[in-house]
């Protein structure tokens, strides 16, 4: 456990150090050309200084981003425009909405699909050949389409979250409700238990380690989705509508901002399932 | 409304068939047959819907009108498809792929990188990663360089992770094995640990396929020439030519599904000693 | 230690650090093994039957005491390619044919193209396995299967074989042949063989010497050299000397118990 830890701070380190190193290299440039048009010469340690603060910088050095995360949070009312949690909080109540759709049309076709013979064949393939699309390309059209119908707002990114969460929970039921071996099923059949039954006391509960594992990633598609759902939106509001702002005006403090909450919220939202799953599987007696 | 009732009729017989089909001995042809109908009831049923109720085409363009555009606009549509397929998706998936693959090998013989990049990596492949497309844009502009940069930022982690993985996978007694026969480092992982590895590689490789054509495709909302399949998208859905919308996505779906399709031949070729495959 | 010793153990002491504390696995092993014998390890699990073959293979290192492998460290024998062993499963490579199986060893220790089809066909012939040399291993049955891979053992020419419980997942009438035709190949080859098995009738009908181990800490109770003729049909088992030799490990067995 100890070794793990160090070896993975080790390599954050060794992260943190090339990015500064690439900070620097890739914000020179742009500093030696202020200085050859000012008709100044700059020393190394002043170039270095001034790499490290642009305002608008090729590769944004890791403080800079933090601290725009702390001004952008902590420092601005939740309720403004330009508070990060504010935005934060947008793309995260399409994130669940999707992920809850999404995750209920997975499980309710899985069942469905364990146990009729002619959904698993027909539905099926396409269930797998829906995924080889990249639907992501639809979203604008999603988006535009359902505001000429008159919905808007929280429910078109919703779908495309839906959308991209429901495939890994489907695959991944499928497989956790047919976890049950011949001898178990068996055994269900000897006491005369309905489909119903077996569903309840034997199917559901093998699935859970299978549900889980596949809710992780449907929860990281859903906010996949939910970010790229805002682009079109013409850039609103929300994590995505950041990215897309801040490329228009080349703010990248603001762009890296924006990616290192989205990634901050996708991180904490797996681990809630991942404690959610330690807690379950526990009780179930499952986990040991 | 006559077109409608007759669509949903079509679609009660074709799904009333199917379940007799699937009742029926499991042949290669009804294996093949069964979802076939009901791709075409799909269709058939969209079809129906759509000129029987009247639903206006800036909504939802019925399946025959894609059909005839995408029939007239083949030279936009192939132009397209080289600029985000070929030049983006395609070279970035290449060096992504084989990047990571490269890396894979060089840090397996090092428990303590691996340690920590494992993590790390699985980390990441977490993440909405897409979200680094306006900063690559950004530093290589708008051609399909760019696109091939978020396509290698995209696919490199899942590949990373599978294959670190899959070289873990022999087991204790083949490694014991290796080392009676006293074989070299070299020797085990040619023969021993990258066969071995080959189902999680190309499982890697599979995810990395749809991977690609999702980064190129939007990594072109953040700025392109005036030519790929992400472009024609955001163009035409601001004009309401939803025609060609959908024509573009036949395109990206018919490419999505040959491109995992050709990694699952390959890799049915590959590992057909693995169970799943036999 | 005489002219035609094999291995010789003196001391050998093994003691695993884990978790819940230490494990004396091998406790002052003394034992050498001739050329040419047939030596079976038998014992309850936990008696360090395995882990001695392991040690003689070089798979384990001891923490006391001196082995010698054909008068070298463990260690050297490995790398000078002194051994075959056979593993409990067949660990066949699946993406390999069985003749592929058998080439594996031959490949990684550098024989030439000729030679190696040579030797897989002369071994496969040697386990009856002749016609199924292009099959892969999941067509064949866990019997074949055991075979090809002591094939595979002997497609090199290592004098000794290190067997470790070969036969223990196949079912009574499969493992009689294989113990019928393991017997044969032994007379017609020469080796010397190091048998683990947890099977009394099975080690007095192969071996020439039986070392009956018990467990915590785990130490030879006893070395029985056996009376039996070198050949032995199936019927030898109902014979009044296979029965004695018989009650002797039993009584071995049951000795080591009783100290619990």
């Amino acid at each position: 456990m100890m070794k793990n830890l160090i070896a993975v701070l080790t390599v954050v380190f060794a992260i943190i150090v090339i990015w500064y190193g690439a900070a620097f290299m890739m914000n020179k440039q742009w500093t030696l050309d202020q200085a050859e048009r000012a008709g100044t010469t700059v020393t190394t340690s002043e170039v270095f200084k001034d790499t490290m603060a642009q305002e608008r910088p090729q590769l944004p050095a890791p403080h800079q981003v933090i601290s725009e995360i702390w001004k952008t949070t902590v420092e601005k009312k939740i309720t403004s425009k330009r508070s990060l949690i504010y935005h934060a909080g947008i793309t995260l109540s399409s994130t669940s909405l999707g992920f809850l759709m999404g995750s209920l049309l997975g499980i309710t076709l899985a069942i469905s699909i364990v146990h009729s013979r002619a959904m698993d064949l027909s539905v099926m393939p396409w269930i797998i050949a829906s995924q080889t699309i990249p639907i992501l390309a639809v979203a604008p059209m999603i988006i535009v389409v359902l505001n000429a119908v008159g919905i808007s707002g929280l429910v078109p990114k919703a779908m495309i979250s839906m959308y991209l969460s429901f495939f890994p929970v489907a695959v991944g039921m499928v497989k956790g409700l047919r976890a049950p071996d011949t001898m178990q099923l068996d055994l269900m059949k000897t006491y005369r238990a309905s489909a119903w039954q077996t569903l309840i006391k034997l199917r559901l509960p093998s699935s859970m380690p299978y549900l889980f594992t596949s809710l992780k990633i449907a929860m990281a598609a859903s906010l996949v989705g939910a970010i790229i759902g805002e682009l079109p939106t013409g850039a609103v509001a929300g994590l995505g509508a950041r990215l897309l702002a801040g490329s228009y005006y080349g703010q990248t403090i603001q762009i890296w901002s924006a990616l290192i909450s989205a990634a901050v919220l996708a991180a904490v939202l797996v681990m809630l399932i991942g404690v959610l799953q330690n807690i379950t599987l526990k009780r179930m007696g499952m986990l040991r | 409304m006559i077109w409608a009732i007759a669509a949903i009729l079509f679609w009660v017989g074709a799904w009333a068939l199917n379940v007799y089909l699937s009742r029926g001995k499991l042949t290669k042809r009804n294996k093949f047959l069964i979802p076939l109908l009901f791709g075409v009831t799909i269709l058939v049923l969209w079809e129906g819907l759509v000129t029987g109720l009247n639903v206006s085409p800036i909504i939802l363009p019925p399946p025959s009108a894609v059909a005839a555009k995408f029939a007239s606009s083949i030279p936009i549509l192939w132009q397209d498809f080289v600029q985000t397929f070929v030049k983006g998706a395609l070279s970035g998936y290449i060096i992504g792929c084989g990047s990571a693959f490269i890396l894979a090998i060089l840090i397996d013989r090092s428990p303590f990188l691996q340690r920590g990049l494992l993590p790390v990596g699985n980390f990441v492949a977490a993440l909405p990663v897409i979200g680094i497309a306006p900063i690559l844009v950004m530093w290589f502009g708008f051609d399909w360089q760019s696109k091939a940069a978020v396509v290698v930022v995209m696919v490199f982690f899942p590949m990373l992770v599978n294959t670190v993985q899959g070289l873990t996978q022999s087991d204790h007694m083949q490694r014991d094995l290796m080392k009676t026969y006293s074989a070299n480092y070299w020797q085990s992982l040619l023969k021993l640990r990258l066969p071995a590895a080959m189902p999680f590689i190309f499982n890697g490789l599979k995810i990395s396929t749809t991977l690609a054509l999702i980064g190129a495709i939007v990594a072109e909302f953040f700025g392109s020439p005036i030519k790929g399949m992400g472009f024609r998208i955001t163009t035409e859905v601001g004009r309401l030519a939803l025609d060609m919308v959908w024509a573009e996505i036949v395109v990206a779906a018919l490419a999505g599904s040959a491109f995992y399709g050709i990694m699952a031949l390959i890799e049915k070729i590959v590992t057909f000693w693995h169970p799943s495959q036999r | 230690m005489s002219e035609n010793s094999v291995i010789h153990a003196e001391k050998l002491n093994l003691v695993f650090q884990t978790n819940d504390g230490s494990v004396h696995a091998l406790k002052d092993i003394d034992l050498t093994i001739n050329k040419g014998d047939f030596v079976s390890f038998i014992g309850p699990s936990g008696c360090g039957k395995t882990t001695f073959l392991r040690v003689i293979a070089d798979l384990e290192q001891p923490t006391g005491g001196t082995i010698t492998v054909n008068g070298m460290t463990p260690q050297q024998a490995r790398e000078a390619r002194a051994y075959g062993y056979v593993f409990q499963a067949s660990g066949l490579y699946p993406w390999r044919t069985i003749a592929g199986n058998i080439k594996l060893p031959l490949e990684i220790m550098g024989y030439s193209k000729e030679e190696q089809d040579k030797r897989v066909e002369q071994v496969l012939e040697l386990v009856e396995l002749g016609s199924f040399g292009k099959k892969y291993p999941w067509q064949l049955s866990g019997g074949m299967q055991q075979r090809a891979s002591i094939a595979r053992a002997l497609s090199f020419d290592a004098d000794i074989l290190l067997m470790d419980e070969p036969f223990g997942a196949l079912d009574e009438i499969v493992r009689d042949h294989l113990n019928e035709q393991l017997l044969a190949l032994w007379a017609r080859t020469e080796k010397t063989i190091g048998f683990v098995t947890h099977s009394i009738p099975e080690a007095v009908y192969l071996s020439t010497k039986i070392v009956v181990m018990s467990p915590r800490p785990g130490r030879i109770a006893d070395v029985i050299e056996s009376p039996l003729p070198k050949e032995r049909p199936l019927e030898i088992r109902d014979s009044k000397e296979f029965l004695e030799v018989a009650a002797r490990v039993r009584d071995g067995l049951r000795a080591g118990h009783l100290d619990d």
